[in-house]
């Protein structure tokens, strides 16, 4: 038994801002352990499985129509038999039977009688069989997986700070809507798209703590200081009195900023900054429209539908990014199109080495011409009131903008031909993430109508680092010499074209980064909308002109240390009078 | 009640899709319907279990069909183990 923590203190990544003081609840996942306890609810116990068989079909359904497109009939037929096996008569009857007679959780019942299948397979001397028993073994765990969600779905509690080793997207949102008050992990790291959910749905988190779930008991008090990274344990009254003061502070902070709610995002010298939010859940929406978004510069639809389980038809993409267009009209929303890896769709045995590399965004798109004008369609429908703006990821050569600029002109004759309202003249823009495309930003302009600089991938693919590696996280720098010279290079390029370059990259949320991009000629960004106040904080303290000297030393400098360096000297001598009253 | 022998003559074998086939085939029937092989006594109207049966180019099964329309049963599915399960 770990003993109890007193005043502790320990110290991880900052990955979400804010502070807050609640219970610990210890959320460990329960891997693939089977519990064979006895249940009372047989009704219940059916239910639920009913429930997960259904659901393990749609996921595979999912997966099942890529791996049409992608692999083909014959191949994809593994699938196609692991979805007959969830509508198996005889398995799902003897499923039920064994449940109502020996009354055991529905999870043991799924481990012991598929198991009876996957060893008579694993007798047998053919090498298929044996493959053949890990398909039937991974169907097996998508079901128990599924059982144990739904179980565990209603055992959250509220108001609690969740503490875990790691934590999914999934997870993320799923605790969201119980209300967690906070999160803290032992793994992961800033750019973690956990992290980067917790900070749109303005949690406060610290990851990357290492003993937190070993020093942590469920129901300890929690301060988390999502600003330093800082997790008190059964904080003492001292450090409650301080941290009070501060969640004051910071209330009045608020306050300071919502009194710039309708001024401009303005530098002293008259430079207007279009500030724009990502958008990831739609629960964000009704949000943002009250927090100083101008619009909306990136939808990541990938994320948006990542609890369907099956691809959402184009009736239902429609429905969503239209809910979106007309929520923000007359304010523009800018939708990138799926960006999702091999990872998420291929079968187990076509994992690809090294997917970052591999199949993804706009590859996986061109070779799945069915899924993606299907989603161009839903774009082009949206866009009827002219406010919906069509993005295109992940864009290393123009062939790719070729053909998608072709199947774009395709769906258009098609809806025109079906007496479909769209806006003829929506405008195509084009993720500028990969080092290729920064290279050629000038043709990439001129064959677009847009370009959005990517960052986060832009920095990991320039710097060959894979940002969530931890051995190598650290030479991940956002503000390596040539990353500062790429974004120069494509807002210049992006300006001589006469197109709008914006930037919806981690970076853009980063306040000590602002000035440097208004510096460096940037006119538009779009961030988490929870920043954006204090983004606009800081544009209204600086002037265009020192920041541009700012941007002019920065180009000259010839390593990331140096221009931190003078990046956090302009910032402080900026902001020092709204920020020292904090901290 | 009906059974026929048949041998599995494509080069594949009984793999995963003549599998699902069978059993698509099996469900249109009212008829019981079983494979038997090396003492495994299936029943092909579960995917699960005909996927249990190895059953590689040249070996044989035991198909036992019982009920109203067996007949009809038994022509079509043992057709489709004659024709190879298409694959010839």
């Amino acid at each position: 038994m770990k003993e109890r923590e007193i005043n502790t203190v320990i110290k991880g990544i900052a990955a979400a801002p804010g502070i807050v003081i609640a219970k610990a609840y210890i959320y460990a996942k329960e891997k693939e352990e089977i519990s064979n306890e006895m249940i009372t609810d047989i009704e219940d116990a059916l239910t639920s499985l009913e429930v997960a068989l259904e659901q393990s079909k749609k996921e595979l359904k999912k997966i099942f129509s890529l791996a049409v497109d992608k692999l083909g009939e014959k191949r994809a037929a593994i699938f196609e038999a692991q979805m007959m096996i969830l509508d198996d008569p005889i398995l799902v009857s003897t499923l039920k039977k064994r449940i109502q007679n020996e009354m055991k959780m529905p999870e043991f019942i799924v481990d012991s009688e598929i198991s009876k299948y996957t060893h008579l397979m694993s007798l047998a001397d053919e090498a298929y069989m044996k493959e053949r028993s890990h398909d039937i073994e991974d169907i097996k765990h998508r079901i128990i997986r599924n059982l144990k969600k739904k179980k565990w779905r209603s055992r959250i509690e509220s108001d609690v700070i969740v503490v875990t080793t790691n934590l999914s997207p999934s997870d993320t949102v799923l605790f969201s809507r119980v209300n967690v008050k906070g999160y803290v992990t032992d793994f992961g790291g800033l750019t973690s798209h956990a992290a980067i959910l917790a900070r749109s749905l303005n949690i406060p988190a610290v990851v990357g703590l290492h003993d937190a779930m070993s020093k942590i008991h469920e129901g300890d008090e929690l301060i988390i200081d999502g600003y330093k990274g800082v997790v008190v344990i059964n904080p003492d009254e001292k450090h409650l009195k301080e941290y009070l003061k501060k969640i004051d502070k910071l209330h009045n902070y608020d306050e300071e900023l919502n009194k710039l709610k309708d001024l401009p995002a303005e530098t002293i010298d008259g430079r207007v900054i279009q500030l724009e939010a990502n958008l990831d859940l739609t629960e964000e929406l009704e949000y943002l429209v009250h927090n100083c978004a101008q619009g909306i510069g990136l939808v990541r639809t990938e994320q948006l539908f990542q609890h369907s389980e099956a691809f959402p038809d184009e009736e239902e993409q429609f429905v969503a990014y239209k809910d979106i267009a007309d929520k923000i009209y007359p304010n523009l929303v800018t939708i990138r199109t799926f960006d999702i890896g091999g990872d998420k769709v291929l079968p187990v045995d076509l994992k690809e080495p090294n997917p970052f590399l591999g199949w993804r965004g706009i590859r996986l798109l061109l070779d799945s011409p069915a899924l993606f004008k299907t989603q161009i369609r839903a774009i082009l429908r949206a866009s009827s009131h002219k406010n919906v703006r069509l993005m295109i990821p992940m864009v290393t050569s123009l062939e790719e903008v070729r053909e998608s600029h072709k199947l774009i002109d395709e769906c258009k004759k098609e809806l025109h031909k079906e007496g479909k309202q769209f806006d003829k003249h929506m405008q195509v823009g084009l993720m500028i993430e990969i080092p290729s495309a920064a290279a050629m930003a000038k043709e990439f302009a001129e064959e677009s109508d847009f370009l959005s600089i990517g960052t986060n991938d832009l920095i990991q693919y320039t710097l060959a680092v894979d940002r969530g590696n931890e051995i190598v996280s650290k030479l991940y720098q956002e503000f390596h010499p040539a990353i500062v010279r790429f974004i120069y290079h494509i807002i210049t390029e992006g300006k001589k074209a006469g197109k709008r370059v914006s930037l919806c990259g981690e970076m853009g949320a980063d306040p000590f980064a602002v000035p440097l991009l208004v510096g460096l000629g940037l006119e538009s960004l779009s961030a988490s909308v929870s920043l954006l106040p204090h983004i606009k904080k800081v544009i209204r303290s600086i002037s265009y002109a020192e920041a541009t000297e700012l941007g002019e030393k920065c180009l000259k400098l010839k390593t990331e240390k140096e221009i931190n360096t003078e990046m956090h000297a302009f910032y402080n001598k900026k902001m020092q009078d709204q920020i020292k009253n904090l901290y | 009640m009906k059974e026929i022998t048949v041998t599995i003559i494509n080069n594949a074998g009984l793999h995963t899709r003549p599998a699902a086939t069978i059993v698509k085939l099996a469900s249109k029937f009212k008829s019981e319907f079983f494979l038997n092989k090396d003492g495994l006594h299936i029943n092909g109207k579960s995917i699960i279990g005909v996927m249990t049966l190895a059953a590689e180019k040249g070996s044989q099964i035991v198909l036992s069909f019982d009920g109203e329309d067996e007949e009809e049963a038994a022509n079509e599915i043992v057709d489709y183990f004659n024709r190879g399960f298409d694959e010839l």
